[in-house]
């Protein structure tokens, strides 16, 4: 056991290496949040434009397009989206930029798809109840349509977070320091491989044990709130 | 008040209104009854455009609802509907559900609006249901804050749907009271319903419907008690 804390404190204390993993935890929160913010924005508004386009017809192209933007996205491997926005489209931008934006919008794609099965959710004698009384669709979809899919989309986001969390581990391909290339960095230089991606998995572990528990919690509060 | 005129209605190849038209006076209660399939709902829905017509007018208040550039939130003000499924907010209370389009839509105040929530609150008697979830209330009540929430908006006429068809026996009556006191106040109501003894009771007008065409129509009197085609003969047949 103490032999085990000699090579702990050799690969990462002694060595000042324990830096370069918090930097790398740091980078991997920072790309997390930066594209779930992206995600959120970007997959609310696409699904409520598909939704309320549906019956418009001068919204059909918009639609169209945007159907295609969200098949594209899933179609094409997030490493791949990476490469691409890091050497061919934003060329002259930092990794860590790149990766929030190209996480962003890929997890937007699922995220649209969420949130429009929640939607479609809701009972369409509600749309119609809302109209009735003269409310618009925009309004019938803030007021009563969004408020009561919130509550069958959040779990799925919850799922879509700890999916982005680990996927962000891909980030090491365009010279982004994550935690995962942290990890690699420090196998690389001390020759240590079993102890830094122990380290590296163990705290995927922790952060994903604990956005679950907090999911739980926004869930049952939920539940609690809308007494139905 | 409300004029249809050589409403057409279709679901893909389905013909399901072939052209239907009838005047709809102030202070009517117009009964539509019919066998399941007739378009009776089809037709309610189309007087709100709920279902957009696939041709044919209905001219409301002097306004063509079909017409291009007509605002139909604003005119939905005025037609208050009541459905079958009843169709209440469930994230919301019941004075929520209630004041919610006169806050939003007439711009009433908030205290204003709880007041006459709670004026018509206490005339279905459900006063004491003002905070509770739609979801803890028995069909009955949920059919009545129904009613009571299209009636907030103050409308000029109450369409409904088949109110009381997803209800328990025991509690059609109290819907029904309800629906009569609102006839005795005057307000104009178009009503597709299954309860014969309310359209022979409480309305002025008849309309039988059948495959889409109105085979008949008159005062309950002529259409109960002397019906002439033989479709109605057949219907009233089964349903009395």
């Amino acid at each position: 056991m103490s032999a085990w804390f000699d090579k702990l404190n050799e690969t990462f204390i002694a060595s000042g290496y324990y830096r370069l993993m918090l930097d790398g935890f740091k980078n991997t929160i920072i790309i997390t949040l930066g594209a779930l913010a992206i995600s959120i924005v970007l997959g609310s508004l696409i699904a409520v434009v598909r939704y309320l386009g549906e019956d418009v017809p001068a919204m059909k192209p918009v639609v169209k397009i945007l159907t295609f933007y969200v098949n594209v996205i899933r179609g094409i491997p997030v490493v791949v989206l990476l490469l691409i926005f890091y050497f061919v489209i934003m060329k002259s931008s930092e990794g860590l930029v790149v990766g929030i934006i190209t996480f962003g919008i890929n997890s937007s794609a699922y995220m649209s798809e969420l949130i429009r099965g929640g939607i479609n959710a809701v009972d369409k004698g509600q749309m119609e109840a809302g109209r009735s009384l003269g409310m618009s669709r925009l309004q019938c979809t803030r007021r009563i349509i969004f408020p009561q899919a919130v509550r069958y989309i959040l779990p799925a986001v919850g799922n879509e977070l700890i999916a982005l969390l680990k996927e962000t581990s891909v980030a090491g391909y365009v010279a982004v320091v994550d935690l995962t290339r942290a990890g690699n960095l420090v196998r690389n230089n001390t020759y240590d491989a079993v102890n830094p991606l122990l380290l590296v998995a163990v705290t995927y572990l922790v952060m994903v044990f604990g956005l679950d528990a907090l999911l739980r919690k926004m869930e049952r509060r939920l539940a609690k709130n809308d007494k139905r | 008040m409300i004029s249809v005129k050589d409403l057409h209605k279709n679901f893909e190849d389905l013909e399901v209104l072939k052209g239907v038209s009838v005047e709809i006076e102030k202070g009517d209660v117009m009964c539509v009854i019919g066998p399941s399939g007739s378009g009776k709902s089809t037709f309610l829905r189309c007087l709100n455009l709920l279902e957009k017509p696939s041709s044919g007018r209905i001219i409301f208040e002097g306004d063509d609802l079909t017409g291009k550039d007509i605002d139909l939130d604003l005119h939905r003000q005025k037609m208050g509907m009541v459905f079958q499924q009843f169709n209440l907010f469930p994230h919301m209370t019941v004075m929520g559900n209630l004041t919610c389009a006169p806050m939003l839509l007439k711009k009433t105040p908030k205290e204003a609006a709880e007041k006459k929530a709670m004026e018509l609150l206490e005339r279905v008697g459900l006063a004491d249901k003002a905070n509770e979830y739609p979801n803890t209330l028995s069909g009955g009540q949920k059919q009545r804050v129904a009613i009571v929430r299209a009636l907030c908006m103050e409308p000029d006429v109450m369409l409904f749907d088949e109110p009381t068809s997803a209800l328990d026996p025991e509690m059609v009556g109290e819907v029904l009271d309800v629906m009569k006191e609102l006839a005795a106040d005057g307000m104009t109501m178009v009503v597709v319903t299954h309860e014969m003894g309310f359209a022979r009771e409480v309305s002025n007008r008849v309309v039988f419907l059948d495959e889409g065409v109105i085979v008949e129509q008159g005062t309950p009197e002529e259409v109960f008690g002397n019906p002439k085609s033989e479709r109605l003969k057949g219907f009233l047949a089964k349903v009395l």
